[in-house]
């Protein structure tokens, strides 16, 4: 995959609730791409951010620093943030950074949008 | 044993993040050779990829035209056979006291890296190096069957 591709291969809404979702490994390469896309989400003022991470095989902790900015930022705005489908290896460092808990995390990306 | 101290497996990168996925693969295939599960696998991958990104960000500050030497190696010893990774860099060398993990209730960006190796590796230990840099050695026990092969 290229390293210019953004990470964030398609946007839906759904009513008020904008669904990202990304594709490929976050690490140091990728994450400068994957946080200005996550936060130009909220120039587009919606309600709920969905972010689907179904094909995301890898992520390291500047990745999930980059999902930590877009949370603070919508905890400041008042709007939802969900995280949907994470496979293992991200799942994995989300809990080992204990930052499981900070997250709303669904299994699908249906259940995040209900 | 495949790859004692005295035959590492060597690899020179420059610090470039782009070259960072074929330095997971190769630790991804020499976990997987010496026997560990897929979650240790993980682990040990994650380690090595958070140590490159400490390097690459604030030893090398992100310059892409620095070097960057790995070497993999299983280290014998009377106790606990292990996995030993060690990274060594040519930059600014930072006070091992200065770098700890944060506090992880505070939840903000940044420093998750050092919390992860330490968390995730058996050993990590920062050492100035001969000649300026840094040299960082983590290792990882070997899992029983490996130890008995």
């Amino acid at each position: 995959m290229s390293s210019h591709q953004s990470p964030i291969k398609e946007i839906e809404w759904i009513g008020s609730t904008v669904i990202a979702r990304v594709s490929g490994d976050i690490d140091l390469n990728r994450s400068p791409q994957f946080q200005h896309g996550l936060l130009e989400l909220l120039d587009r003022k919606p309600r709920r951010i969905v972010v689907n991470l179904a094909e995301v095989r890898y992520m390291d902790s500047s990745g999930i620093a980059s999902l930590v900015k877009l949370l603070s930022r919508t905890r400041k705005a008042g709007l939802n943030l969900r995280l949907a489908a994470l496979n293992d290896q991200p799942r994995k460092a989300f809990e080992i950074t204990l930052l499981d808990t900070a997250f709303e995390i669904f299994s699908t990306e249906k259940e995040a949008l209900a | 044993m495949m790859w004692s101290e005295q035959a590492p497996i060597s690899l020179r990168i420059f610090s470039l993040p782009a070259q960072l996925p074929v330095v997971r693969a190769a630790v991804e295939k020499t976990c997987e050779l010496l026997g560990f599960d897929d979650q240790t696998t993980g682990q040990v991958v994650l380690s090595v990829d958070e140590a490159l990104t400490n390097i690459i960000k604030h030893a090398y500050k992100s310059a892409c035209d620095r070097p960057i030497e790995i070497e993999l190696s299983v280290l014998e010893t009377e106790a606990l056979p292990a996995l030993r990774i060690s990274l060594r860099d040519y930059g600014c060398w930072v006070d091992p006291s200065l770098i700890r993990s944060r506090d992880l209730h505070d939840i903000r960006p940044g420093g998750l890296g050092v919390h992860i190796m330490k968390n995730c590796m058996d050993s990590v230990d920062y050492r100035q190096a001969d000649g300026g840099g840094t040299l960082l050695t983590m290792t990882k026990n070997l899992p029983v069957q490996a130890r008995e092969a």
